[in-house]
């Protein structure tokens, strides 16, 4: 029973990945790749999607499963940093932001809709008990194509949002103008050697991942769990298994929405259209890469799939094109393949006892 | 009369993974006979027509001792297919009929009556058509021996149970080779006046010349149509008796038996407080185990036993007072009204419940003991958590804490209370489920198959503590079992539950007679 469980706790594509890793890593040393400079962008890339993969845990602990809908969340964030872009030019002359309290603006326009967006889509996730995962995907989806009419047609008369020609807002917004970019990144940074550690950036992901650790061991947080872990057992206990689940839906939307906000500021732009359409596969590998499964995940698991998924990402590029050099995606090919590669392995495992 | 028994099974014998469940049964019917089975759950009824039907079951486990005669000669079983070539049909429990298909076509099902057409002829038989109009009349053939007026042309979709059984009855019977019949609890899903006909129809079937072998727990069924009747019991073979020889009541007491294991508990003296929980007129919409109606009171500090047969809905009572399933009807705890079909408000009316689904409701397998024992409470009534405004957290210390105190109290063997549940044996596992159910300090506490699934020394033990509780903190128990034997060791007073009302409430040492008859379905004299 015990050695068993053990296996399960390393089991074999995890070993794979880590040991893949590590592989990249030595190669890295060897081939005399600026090793500083990946491990900067290596921290940037984590505190980037730091936000986005802890996204993922709120919808596994309730039990509606890796949330491939966060594209619901990173949408709501989208537009609450559009308005506050927005409110910020409209107040032009009347109120000057600061770019740190712009960047708060931002998160709190967003989390209104966050909010009711996570109620409805929770409410819908309650109807299709059992298929969550696979409606998700296609809730995802279908909201980023609604949005790219959306991204035409919303008032927003900003000139720094808008086509110099015709109407609607750009694909990517610029975020230097206000100050925005890099916001986090830069607080507090400080270098060790070469090595930039974007300290801001890494404190909010702490933050965020501390607020989630002290909400799962909160009454409300416990009864989430609970009706994830055996629906059957938490109704016997008097907990209504989905208001947990609407529960952990509008956390992890809420969560997706702060995330792209982080996410976006690192970037130094608003990625619109097209741009979130896969993110939600990176966060999802990264989680179950971490040693999640869709029933089960913890803080941990978060931290461990960052590290690995998007370590593996910022190294892969430059070892691969070391290698091929003339074969540039190479690097972009592999994250693809492990991407993909690790949900479909974690989709396999969902039924096993 | 010189003629061969048709079946014959000689010192059959078989054990799973090491529990004998049938021991050396013997059982011989003539053509034409109607043989009734009776037993308890348990008794090995199932068992023994598995082996009859050379189920997988039955081979993947190692399969069975003893030897099976078919018309003098001797057969082995090996599935159920061969035991249908060899003349053997089965009416099951549960029906196996396609509802978008007619009653003829089910009827002929995988057994369709072909005749060649164009294509079949050059591309051979797998596509001839079907003969429609031969498969009705077979059809119309063998309805017409049961007597029913079933249009064989109707969708099953649309039909009430009664006639899918008689479908499924008709569907044996239009088997050429059909030799030995058996009906494995057939008036089960019946009306009254559905299951007379069905018994006359065994009785023109046998008449045929067709041997009966009938299983039910409804013993005045079983004197009405059977010629021998054989009476099992834990496994074994207690008896085979003509009809003309016994009576419900005999078969009533041979079928309960007193079991050695568990002592009866001596009559208490006959105090009884004051009821602590009045339930009139309760339905519980629980599949398999309906409720119908139940009126019961429960006393303050007795042990309420709840038994009957499997599927009669005594274990749908408890689930329903608890808001599991869909309930109606009234339930008063302390003379207070509950709201049913809300678990919250039944948990904080003083209820706590274990369930008979310990790994599925009872538990969180994957969670820590101190979990599992704390959730409970602290779900119900915000025991072990702290709070400070909206904010809360839950408390880690005393959770410990009341976790080790049972773990020492109820000798839970665990490596500490942090170990997963799902590594714990059976009975550990429902000390788990007693010390959180007594974490929520219940008024009245729920018990249901307290020792399903768990070994025989963990029984007692679980037992034990339960009877300790109703002694030493006065606790009221309401206990639901299948074994009797178990409810007679610790209740004060047991209510049999039949056909999900209350057929009759005994006292522990009451005659063996009266609980055979009371779960059979039949009436006791006052005076017994």
């Amino acid at each position: 029973m015990r050695v068993k469980s053990a296996f399960k706790d390393m089991d074999i594509a995890r070993l794979i990945i880590a040991a893949f890793f590590v592989f990249l890593c030595i190669a890295a040393v060897a081939l005399r790749l600026n090793i500083s400079e990946l491990i900067s962008s290596s921290l940037t890339r984590m505190g980037m999607w730091g936000v986005l993969v802890l996204a993922m845990l709120p919808a596994i602990v309730s039990g509606t499963g890796p949330n491939f809908g966060v594209s619901l969340g990173i949408v709501c964030g989208l537009l609450g940093g559009l308005t506050a872009l927005e409110l910020a030019y409209r107040m032009e002359g009347v109120v000057a932001f600061p770019p740190g309290a712009l960047f708060l603006v931002a998160i709190l326009f967003s989390l209104p809709f966050a909010l009711l967006v996570g109620i409805g889509y929770g409410w819908l996730l309650n109807r299709v008990k059992g298929s969550e995962m696979m409606i998700a995907t296609y809730v995802g989806f279908s909201i980023v194509s609604i949005m790219k009419l959306a991204w035409v047609f919303l008032p927003f008369k900003n000139p720094e949002m808008a086509w110099p020609i015709g109407r609607g807002v750009r694909v990517q917004i610029a975020l230097a103008n206000r100050g925005l970019a890099q916001i986090l990144n830069n607080f507090l940074a400080f270098r060790i050697g070469d090595v930039v550690v974007p300290t801001g950036l890494l404190l909010a992901v702490a933050l965020a991942a501390f607020l989630m650790w002290l909400f799962l061991r909160s009454q409300t947080g416990m009864a989430m769990a609970t009706a994830g872990s055996n629906p059957r057992f938490a109704e016997a206990s008097g907990i209504v298994v989905d208001h947990q689940r609407i529960i952990g839906t509008v956390l992890s939307t809420v969560l997706g929405a702060v995330g792209i906000l982080v996410y976006s500021q690192s970037y130094g732009f608003l990625q619109l259209y097209e741009a979130p359409m896969f993110m939600p596969f990176v966060a999802v590998a990264a989680i179950l890469i971490g040693g999640a499964s869709v029933k089960k995940a913890t803080i941990t698991h978060v931290i461990i799939g960052t590290v690995l998924f998007l370590g593996i990402q910022v190294v892969a590029v430059p070892v691969a094109n070391a290698f091929t050099a003339d074969w540039s995606s190479m690097g972009e090919i592999s994250r693809k393949i492990i991407q993909n590669g690790v949900i479909l392995y974690a989709l396999t495992q969902a039924g096993g006892e | 009369m010189a003629v061969e028994p048709i079946l014959r099974m000689k010192g059959i014998s078989k054990s799973y993974y090491g529990t004998k469940v049938l021991d050396s049964i013997n059982l011989s019917i003539m053509p034409g006979e109607v043989h009734g089975i009776v037993g308890e759950n348990g008794a090995g009824k199932s068992t023994l027509m598995n082996i009859l039907f050379g189920m997988s079951v039955i081979h993947s486990t190692g399969g069975f001792e003893g030897s099976i005669e078919i018309a003098g000669q001797p057969v082995e079983i090996k599935s159920p297919l061969q035991a249908m070539s060899l003349g053997i049909g089965m009416v099951h429990q549960e029906f196996m009929l396609l509802p978008n298909y007619s009653v003829a076509e089910n009827i002929k099902l995988n057994r369709e009556v072909l005749k060649p057409n164009f294509i079949s002829r050059i591309f051979g038989p797998k596509l001839q058509s079907l003969d429609y109009d031969q498969m009705y009349a077979d059809s119309r053939k063998a309805l017409e021996r049961l007597n029913i007026g079933i249009d064989e042309y109707a969708l099953i979709a649309g039909l009430p149970v009664g006639h899918m059984q008689f479908t499924e009855i008709a569907r044996e019977l239009d088997k050429q080779n059909l030799r030995i019949l058996v009906f494995d609890e057939p008036t089960a899903v019946l009306g009254e006046s559905e299951a007379d006909h069905l018994l006359q129809a065994i009785k023109e079937i046998a008449a045929s010349g067709i041997a009966v072998l009938f299983i039910t727990h409804r013993l005045n069924e079983i004197i009405e149509v059977c010629d021998n009747i054989t009476v099992l019991r834990d496994g074994r073979h207690v008896t085979t008796k003509a009809k003309q020889d016994t009576n419900v009541i005999e078969l009533a007491e041979l079928m309960v038996g007193r079991s050695m294991s568990f002592a009866t508990r001596q009559r208490q003296s006959s105090h009884q407080g004051r009821p602590i929980m009045e339930i009139k007129n309760l339905s519980v919409d629980m599949p398999g185990e309906r409720v119908r109606g139940v009126n019961l009171t429960v006393y303050e500090g007795e042990i309420l036993g709840i038994g009957g047969l499997a599927g009669q809905g005594k274990i749908g009572i408890a689930n329903g007072i608890m808001g599991l399933f869909p309930t109606s009807g009234e339930v008063k705890v302390s003379g207070a009204s509950l709201e049913l079909n809300n678990p919250s408000a039944s948990i904080a009316a003083g209820l706590a419940f274990m369930s008979e689904d310990r790994r599925g409701v009872g538990l969180l397998l994957d969670s820590s003991i101190e979990l599992n024992i704390a959730s409970g409470a602290m779900f119900g009534t915000g025991r072990f958590v702290k709070t400070w405004g909206p904010f809360s957290q839950v408390d880690q210390a005393a959770i410990r804490e009341n976790a080790e105190k049972y773990i020492a109290d109820l000798d839970i063997r665990c490596t500490g209370p942090k170990q997963h549940v799902r590594q714990l044996s059976g009975g550990n596992q429902q000390k788990v489920c007693i010390a959180r159910a007594l974490t929520m300090n219940p008024k009245i506490l729920l018990v249901s198959e307290p020792t399903r699934g768990i070994d025989v020394g963990a029984k007692q033990l679980v037992l034990a503590t339960l009877r300790r509780l109703n002694a030493e903190l006065g606790m009221t128990i309401v206990v639901t079992s299948s074994e009797l034997a178990e409810l007679r060791s610790i209740c004060t007073r047991i209510a049999i539950i039949t056909d999900g009302r209350v057929a009759g409430i005994l006292r522990p040492d009451d005659s063996d007679v009266n609980f055979g008859l009371l779960m059979a379905g039949q009436p006791i004299d006052k005076g017994a």
